[in-house]
């Protein structure tokens, strides 16, 4: 066998803090052979991410390799001086990074910034540089290359902008790429689209690719082997089929459980111990009556006929009945945040009405209805639970701020009396009331977020991607937690994702929108099994689809590789 | 974005400026209505009777109701016409005129001292934290901040020309010995390299040298800060991480790619150190006695002089618009966002 083409040796990274010195990585040992493809799995604080900045020499200030080795075609990368390791550095391991429109220069070109690297490199000259810029824009399937090379990361959509960090990664034909997390924040379809680019060029480069990535499912599907990560350990790796159909670690077992694929309930999710603790869930429950019903909604931007006049949502039409938890899905700009907003009555409609508890709240203006008496009874969790608490409030404030703003008469002991019943109820130790956001973990703050949006008891409840910035243990914990109190309060939900097997977990019934239209409506199960449309069946294929359990699978890496 | 959407949105930055400028003619009119001592009385001088007084006063103008006095005031100028400074008998342009080349001279000097100064300082400071550089940038700009420009400016007259003599005496631009240069931009030290005089350049120089440096001290401190957080902020950025994961050199990912960046928020600064230099300008010119506008402004300010305090303030307003219009226009050209719905 020929020696791998990155090699590391009980490498052990350290960080220097305020409270001392932290090891980020503790002694892991991994390789990488030609053309192989390795997923790094882990969730946040596991190390993945230190790993591979280790690898390119790109730490930061504070961190400083303790001890190991790494070598790389043969050659000692830690005993490199600064200014050889910058002709690796691009040309030989390239990297592509996690939000890819911060990850360029927010003020110069894109195809400059292509440039830069080949011109570098001595790929190209000044003079070149441009026609080879666009050869690689060209190669990342960027349509209008010549036009798109003038073009700065604002004007390009979250996707385009991973596809030029890609040309920029690759456009020295380097023989090791390392992607960190290079789809988290796009839709689905974007995901699958990238996904592939990558695997393509790698493919017929004969590149390496270690892909890091927090997504079990994903990296099952993209890579030859895996390795799981917890808290700057390896813990298992194996061939990627290996992996997913037989884990051997209790951790590895409970991150596959965590993640939601096709088949999974939302119990299943959870770890035997959590499961043996949670509620008991009733048999399905019959919906009652209706309790929002939006007709022809319509809502645009801009005056007609002006440059910027855009139709985000156009004639929507479906109903919400008490106790029913409805999913809409769509990719980003498909009008369902802008359908939320209007339901929330945070911004108002064009044409069209809201009916909720038997009144027209669409004729209500957004700017008044924070002090209207439903306001109480409609409430939304957020996206990001750190952006979305205020930062200088403890928990107990932010979840205390609802009571004190829609019913300014309770008690000050009733009030205390009740932050701590809602404590109880999300499962949020009391201890931690006087914390304040930076002081909570990720899963800490998703529930003071729930807490605040349950104190007032509304009857519907707008979750707005509420898992997207979790951890997958953690998003499993916040799903179950969310389906306890639907049962328990008895709320309807709203439940706004591009991640279908996220929203089929909660949702009876799925929407999925288009162009800020409805494409198709039905049962979660008739959307997933019996798609009807093109649309639908394309989101359901981009969801990364691991390999299938395969009997005669046994772990040999061998038969493996370069199979991609 | 297109040229034509750029010099529209400069014209409409222009426009913008004239309620600003109306604002303060407004403004500043009122004031120095408002000022205690009465005009007519000092002019007529000590020995007068109230009969003369009211003549004087009426030649003035001043016997007129305010509105009527406003809108002879607001009509003269727009012929161009900034009236007579009563205190020198000169017309106020002739003497903006005579005295603005001496103050803009200081103060762009000083302006561009501390630029040269500070911003290399700040991006040294950012790109080795903790070092002498960053020891002496933090020294600076505290002792910048906290200093105040009469007593650095007194201070290095001090020493510099009381105790060690290097210094020529603070008599304004020139030694008596010499003669100024021939006016072409009415700077001496520019006017004299342009006529060829190697020691007029020298003399005006030297003349010139403790209020540049008094004024650039104070100056280069909130310019040194402001560039220093700006590049660590840069320096952390994700795109250049992306950057230095790409073997860009040193050179290139500080330079085009942290420091154009860092440029931004420093360029926002400019403006408003600006004004802090005009403002301090007023106070250096009297420690060096330089015959700029803000010697004169206070002078005329003492004797109720309405129509050189009211031309004084209108000049720097519109140089104030001036400088933010030019340095909008210089941040439209370096970020391609502005404008821009992103």
């Amino acid at each position: 066998m020929t020696p791998p083409l990155l090699d590391i040796q009980r490498l052990s990274v350290d960080f220097a803090t305020r409270r001392g010195t932290v090891r980020a990585i503790d002694s892991i040992s991994l390789s990488v052979a030609k053309g192989e493809t390795l997923g790094i799995v882990g969730e946040s604080g596991s190390g993945k991410s230190v790993t591979s900045y280790a690898v390119m020499n790109i730490l930061d200030r504070a961190g400083k390799i303790a001890g190991g080795k790494i070598s790389y075609g043969g050659m000692s990368m830690h005993k490199i001086s600064e200014r050889d390791m910058r002709d690796i550095r691009g040309r030989e391991i390239s990297m592509i990074f996690q939000n890819p429109r911060a990850a360029l220069n927010p003020i110069r070109k894109v195809g400059q910034q292509i440039a830069d690297v080949l011109v570098q490199h001595n790929q190209a000259t000044r003079a070149t540089g441009r026609a080879k810029a666009i050869e690689m824009l060209l190669a990342v399937k960027i349509k209008d290359a010549e036009k798109r090379y003038e073009a700065y990361p604002f004007e390009l959509s979250g996707g385009m902008c991973q596809r030029v960090v890609i040309a920029m990664a690759l456009a020295c034909k380097p023989q090791l790429l390392i992607a960190d997390e290079p789809t988290t924040g796009l839709d689905v379809t974007t995901q699958k689209a990238v996904m592939d680019l990558i695997t393509e060029l790698t493919a017929k480069f004969n590149m390496s690719t270690i892909l890091i990535t927090h997504d079990l499912g994903l990296a099952a599907a993209y890579c030859d082997r895996l390795l799981v990560m917890e808290k700057g350990h390896v813990v298992e790796q194996n061939t990627s089929e290996a992996l997913f159909n037989s884990p051997q670690k209790a951790y590895t077992k409970q991150l596959l459980n965590a993640t939601p694929h096709r088949d999974s309930y939302v119990r299943d999710l959870l770890t035997p111990e959590q499961q043996a603790q949670a509620l008991a869930l009733p048999a399905s429950t019959e919906p009652g009556a209706a309790l929002l019903s939006v007709k022809s909604l319509k809502k645009e931007f801009g005056k007609p006929g002006s440059g910027h006049h855009h139709v985000a949502v156009r004639d929507l039409s479906f109903d919400i009945r008490k106790g029913e938890s409805l999913g809409l899905v769509g990719e980003s700009g498909c009008g369902k945040s802008t359908t939320s907003s209007m339901i929330m009555r945070l911004l108002d409609t064009t044409e069209g009405s809201i009916e909720f508890l038997g009144q027209d709240i669409a004729a209500i203006p957004a700017k008044q209805f924070a002090r209207h008496a439903l306001r109480g009874k409609l409430q939304m969790v957020f996206q990001d639970p750190t952006d979305s608490l205020n930062p200088r409030w403890s928990a107990e404030r932010s979840i205390v701020d609802p009571l004190l703003r829609l019913s300014p008469d309770m008690p000050a002991a009733d009030r205390q009396a009740r932050v701590l019943e809602l404590a109880s109820l999300v499962g949020l130790p009391v201890e931690l009331l006087n914390r304040f956001p930076h002081q909570l973990s990720g899963g800490q703050k998703a529930r003071v977020g729930i807490a605040r949006a349950v104190a007032m008891e509304p009857e519907l409840l707008i979750l707005d991607e509420p898992t997207a910035a979790l951890d997958v243990s953690v998003q499993a914990v916040v799903l179950n937690l969310l389906e306890d109190l639907k049962h328990r309060l008895g709320m309807s939900y709203l439940f706004i994702s591009h991640d279908l097997n996220v929203v089929r977990l909660l949702c009876d019934r799925i929407i999925v929108m288009q162009h800020g239209e409805i494409v198709e409506q039905g049962h979660a199960h008739e959307i997933m099994d019996t798609p009807k449309t093109d649309y639908t069946r394309s989101l359901l294929a981009a969801i990364p689809h691991p390999p299938a359990a395969d009997a005669s699978i046994t772990g040999n890496t061998e038969l493996q590789d370069g199979a991609l | 974005m297109s040229l034509g959407v750029k010099s529209k949105r400069v014209l409409t930055r222009l426009l913008q400026a004239v309620p600003t400028v109306f604002g303060i003619l407004v403004v500043c009119f009122i004031l120095t209505r408002a000022l205690p001592g009465d005009p007519a009385a000092y002019f007529a001088g000590d020995m007068a009777d109230e009969a003369s007084i009211e003549q004087v006063r009426e030649n003035l103008g001043l016997d007129q109701p305010l509105p009527i006095q406003f809108v002879t005031y607001v009509g003269d100028l727009l012929q161009g016409d900034l009236g007579v400074a009563i205190s020198t008998g000169q017309t106020v342009t002739q003497e903006l005129a005579k005295r603005l080349p001496a103050s803009l001279e200081l103060t762009l000097g000083a302006l561009l001292l501390a630029l040269t100064i500070a911003v290399p300082l700040g991006v040294l400071a950012a790109t080795r934290p903790n070092s002498w550089v960053d020891h002496l940038c933090r020294f600076l700009v505290t002792a910048g901040v906290s200093l105040p420009t009469f007593f650095t400016g007194l201070a290095l007259l001090y020493v510099f020309y009381y105790l060690l003599g290097w210094a020529p005496p603070p008599m304004g631009r020139l030694d008596m010995m010499f003669l100024p240069p021939e006016s072409i931009t009415g700077f001496y030290t520019i006017d004299s390299l342009i006529a060829g005089d190697w020691a007029l350049f020298k003399a005006s120089l030297a003349q010139m040298a403790l209020p540049l440096i008094t004024l650039a001290l104070f100056t280069l401190a909130p310019i040194a800060r402001m560039t220093r957080a700006a590049m660590l902020q840069t320096l952390a950025s994700d795109y250049v991480r992306t950057a230095r994961a790409a073997g860009l050199s040193r050179r290139r990912v500080l330079i085009t790619y942290a420091f154009r960046n860092a440029l931004l928020p420093v360029i926002t600064t400019l403006g408003m150190v600006f004004s802090f230099v005009l403002g301090a300008n007023v106070l250096v010119e009297k420690v060096f006695a330089w015959p700029g506008i803000g010697s004169f402004a206070v002078e005329a300010l003492v004797v109720s002089d309405y129509a050189a305090v009211q031309g004084f303030v209108l000049s720097m307003a519109l140089l104030f618009v001036a400088l933010n219009l030019l340095i909008d226009v210089t941040y439209t050209l370096i970020d391609p966002r502005v404008g821009e719905d992103s």
